[in-house]
């Protein structure tokens, strides 16, 4: 079961974190610190855009092609950690 | 310390807010001589705040306002409110007494992230035993108010002896209450924990059928509950990275502003730890004797510093190796290398014969008897 619209999961919460340098989830008593990518696809995750125009709106912005099967994967991943959910 | 083995910043700021209680939990972790800081010798609204300010400017990000009960200090939403502005992650750490509908509002209002609710236990009888006060229901009642409110709940249950068998009851409590994560917390033993030890290390039996069960309903339930099963160390041949290692990532503040890496490091003999009354917290974790202490590995001894696990567990806790083999330096005794293993080991032999191991009554956690073992 894949992901349509993904939303970030009410119980995250993601920040700039200026000691880490890094975008982080923050959830009760833990925190994931997010790589550069990783950030990027989770920023877009707000429920507006299903994944074509995720992977569209990334591909506009970093000026790329290809990234649709990276861009499902980490979402497979995001999903089954449930960092994220159906909009 | 050289540049390049600077720390990393406190991640996790732990608030001991006080140490009053309504409870009297036979394993609570607070020291033993707890009552000698009355609640005048408390942080006031001020230095809290302060503290609050100090550690987000370092790079502080999950708060938990522990105790105690932190319910019972009632600038509690102020200290919440002023975090929440900072940018932490907010949790407050409670048995639910006091936790009144009114009061779970301010909170909400004040932006608190997450509750984490302790039980004892789902028999209501046992629960009251061991906690020694009548709350059972109130925290059924408590926990509804959670849900109400829409934060995430994290049910906590230390389990030990006296209710691990009941721990297929504990996970549908769970379930039936709406947690989202549930922590099965193996009794440590510390504190008031280690002195009643034998009274609340489970067989090895009854950890393996509560492992079975938990396995089980992992299976059943997916995704609906989050089940942590944390094991009790006595039971491993390698200690725990406790802490995740000293002076790493964790800060406690204890109600009267001692800084210390961990909750119950101010038993250790010999180390002084600054009192954030008059040592800026920037100062406290990069710079001061009692957190460099046991950073690195220039204090192990040379088990661990031969070891091909060091870099996995640190050498253990410190706290368990001044407990268990008197000196804080050693090897934890959770280790099979410690040449203090045999201590555990007997611990551990104790707790197989079957029924009560020990006829001395539990220790309760009160300031009575706080005070009569450290007058």
């Amino acid at each position: 079961m894949s992901i349509d619209t993904p939303t970030l999961a009410s119980r995250f919460r993601m920040q700039w974190e200026e000691a880490q340098q890094a975008w982080v989830l923050l959830y009760p008593e833990g925190m994931v610190k997010l790589n550069a990518s990783a950030a990027e696809i989770l920023k877009r995750c707000d429920g507006t855009r299903d994944v074509p125009a995720l992977v569209a709106d990334l591909e506009t912005a970093f000026d790329t092609t290809g990234l649709e099967p990276d861009v499902r994967a980490f979402l497979d991943m995001a999903r089954q950690q449930q960092w994220i959910t159906e909009a | 310390m050289t540049a390049t083995d600077r720390p990393g910043p406190p991640l996790w700021l732990l608030a001991e807010l006080t140490y009053r209680c309504p409870l009297h939990c036979a394993f609570c972790y607070n020291p033993v001589d707890f009552a000698r800081t009355s609640a005048d010798d408390e942080l006031d609204t001020e230095a809290w705040l302060r503290v609050l300010n100090e550690a987000r400017v370092l790079g502080s990000v999950q708060c938990g306002f522990s105790g105690g009960e932190p319910l019972v200090r009632d600038d509690l939403e102020v200290l919440v409110a002023e975090a929440h502005r900072l940018g932490y992650y907010t949790n407050l750490l409670t048995s639910g007494v006091g936790l009144t509908e009114d009061r779970a509002e301010a909170l909400k209002r004040a932006g608190l992230d997450h509750i984490q609710l302790s039980f004892q236990d789902t028999t209501k009888e046992l629960n009251d035993f061991l906690s020694h006060t009548r709350t059972f229901d109130l925290k059924q009642k408590v926990a509804h108010t959670i849900k109400a409110n829409g934060w995430p709940m994290v049910m906590n249950c230390v389990i030990h002896r006296l209710n691990i068998d009941h721990i297929g009851q504990i996970i549908e409590m769970a379930v039936a209450l709406g947690a989202e994560y549930l922590e099965l917390a193996n009794n440590q033993y510390y504190s008031w924990a280690l002195l009643n030890r034998d009274q609340l290390l489970p067989s090895r039996e009854q950890l393996e059928r509560a492992e079975r069960i938990t396995n089980e309903y992992r299976a059943k339930l997916g995704d609906k509950l989050r089940i942590f099963f944390v094991v009790p160390d006595y039971y491993e041949t390698r200690p725990k990275k406790c802490m995740n290692g000293w002076g790493n990532v964790f800060l406690t503040v204890t109600p009267d502003g001692t800084a210390l890496p961990c909750h119950t490091a101010k038993m250790l003999p010999g180390l002084s730890f600054p009192n954030v009354r008059e040592t800026s917290v920037g100062e406290i974790w990069y710079d001061s004797e009692g957190f460099n202490r046991y950073r690195g590995d220039g204090w192990m001894s040379d088990t661990c510093k031969t070891c091909p696990d060091k870099e996995k567990d640190l050498g253990g806790c410190r706290c368990q190796a001044f407990m268990l083999a008197g000196d804080a330096a050693a090897p934890d005794p959770v280790c099979d290398k410690s040449p203090a293993h045999q201590v555990v080991l007997d611990a551990v032999a104790r707790a197989q014969r079957p029924g009560a191991v020990s006829t001395a009554p539990l220790v309760f956690r009160d300031p009575k008897a706080s005070r009569q073992i450290a007058p």
